[in-house]
């Protein structure tokens, strides 16, 4: 769940992040005035978007007073950038910069750790940065579960020739977003760029913050703390009507999961899970040249109507062809009641289990009983003899000779 | 309709209003109801959600409830 700019620097003044004077976001250009007044002198106004390409659209502009401030509040707040009409006006004091960093921590799923990536050039795209200068820019992985140790920071800035003062005040930086980042669930903390101003201090100019959304329950009185409402979702793009059923299907019945229902323009409907089960089968889809006309996650042992009525979803989906059972070795999920599902979703939407599910994958708990549901239909299905790759490969190589 | 799964109960079960009680109790899905306590009812609804606990088998004496795997030859399940 992607913060606003303005979210992310109250995020980071709980740390005690340096921020530029003001940084405070106003709704209405006359509060955009009023900010600028007490600021005094010249000021940046940000759009409030979750979408980048802010500057290039017209999103940010500078104001030398507070009558400018009002005027180009006013052009701001009055400016859609893709698709997105602006939450409000981030206005900040505009210094002088003499130099610019970048500081990220992500979470990298290979080393399974959180990892920390400093730069002494920052302001533009990081990846460009490590693509043509490796030499400015430092990782180090830390762990998420031990404290944040303060020289593991500095070690990092140091590793790309900072030193002195400017090494001692970028590490009250860095570690502060380290605690952050472990406290609240983060997957994304990104200061980009740090700015040195002309008078040695720092601060943070820009900030993105992605906190991950299954702890949000979690972190309620932050989010409360921080304006962002149960219902805010905060994703790239609206939910789809087919994507809202999908959250109906799994909201109304508390047994089991099958959830994060999102929708693709292909012709496979997929009803696959089980501990990273989709992301993997999903990708193997794609790997085989087939083409996903969804992604979904089930697992936790939906019940039979559950899985019955994803099945008739991603049936009625215009231009699902066929659909894929697949999942992991279950253990609590049974095999049996996923099988009842899917065939009963099928036959309730008037088709013939046979012909319409490509590939049955799912070995396990129960597994006898559901052969026995899936030979009496016709279906067929695979054990844990054939890995999940080799399923979804027999699943689009049945859609390419259909 | 329930077309994986049938549950056979005994009349003499199914009148005993204590029995009925039972069945409504021990049934993690539901397939048993006793509107306004009255006689006891099969939710047809419910019944291909039966996960083979058996407890249901376990109310009355052996015989009088039995489940039905209609997908595998109609296979009885039953308390003996």
């Amino acid at each position: 769940m992607r913060f606003y700019e303005y979210e992310s620097k109250q995020l980071f003044a709980k740390r005690g992040i340096p921020l530029p004077k003001g940084s405070q976001v106003a709704r209405t250009a006359h509060e955009a005035q009023r900010i600028a007044s007490d600021i005094g002198g010249a000021v940046v106004l940000k759009s409030q978007v979750l979408s980048g390409g802010r500057m290039k659209a017209g999103g940010v502009l500078f104001a030398d007073d507070e009558e400018e401030a009002e005027s180009a509040a006013r052009l701001i707040l009055d400016l859609e950038i893709n698709g997105q009409r602006p939450r409000g006006v981030l206005v900040e004091s505009r210094q002088p910069v003499a130099q610019e960093y970048y500081l990220g921590i992500t979470w990298d799923g290979i080393a399974k750790r959180p990892v920390m990536i400093f730069s002494d050039m920052g302001g533009i795209d990081i990846e460009e940065v490590a693509e043509k200068y490796p030499e400015h820019v430092a990782k180090r992985h830390f762990s998420n579960l031990l404290p944040f140790s303060d020289h593991k920071a500095k070690e990092l800035i140091a590793a790309v020739g900072v030193q002195g003062s400017d090494l001692n005040r970028l590490t009250r930086i860095a570690a502060p977003l380290a605690h952050l980042f472990q406290e609240y669930g983060l997957t994304l903390a990104e200061i980009n760029p740090i700015a040195r101003l002309e008078d040695g201090s720092f601060v943070a100019l820009d900030g993105h913050v992605d906190m991950e959304a299954e702890v949000r329950g979690e972190h309620r009185a932050l989010l409360e703390e921080l304006g962002i409402g149960e219902d805010e979702t905060r994703q790239a793009r609206p939910p789809t009507s087919f994507e809202l059923a999908g959250k109906r299907i799994n909201d109304v019945d508390h047994r089991g999961v099958a959830g994060n229902v999102t929708e693709f323009d292909g012709t496979l409907g997929l009803i696959i899970g089980a501990g990273g089960g989709s992301l993997t089968l999903f990708d193997a889809v794609r790997n085989h040249g087939g083409h996903p006309a969804n992604y979904c996650e089930i697992g936790g042992n939906p019940s039979v109507s559950k899985v019955c009525e994803l099945t008739k979803l991603i049936l009625a989906k215009p231009g699902v062809e066929k659909i894929a059972v697949m999942m992991n070795v279950v253990s609590n999920t049974r095999v049996d009641l996923v099988a009842r599902g899917v065939i009963k979703g099928v036959l309730e939407s008037g088709e013939d289990p046979g012909e319409r599910i490509a590939i049955f994958r799912i070995p396990g708990s129960w597994e006898t009983d559901g052969f026995k549901i899936l030979d009496k239909y016709g279906v067929e299905y695979c054990d844990r003899a054939v890995s999940m790759y080799e399923a979804a490969g027999r699943a689009v190589a049945k859609m390419q000779s259909a | 309709m329930a077309i994986f799964i049938r549950i056979d109960v005994d009349g003499a079960l199914a009148a005993d209003a204590g029995a009925a009680r039972q069945l409504c109790e021990v049934c993690p899905v539901d397939i048993f109801s006793t509107p306004d306590g009255g006689a006891l009812e099969i939710v047809d609804d419910n019944v291909d959600e039966c996960t083979l606990c058996e407890l249901c088998l376990q109310v009355g004496k052996p015989g009088q409830v039995s489940i039905v795997k209609l997908y595998d030859d109609d296979a009885v399940l039953q308390r003996t």
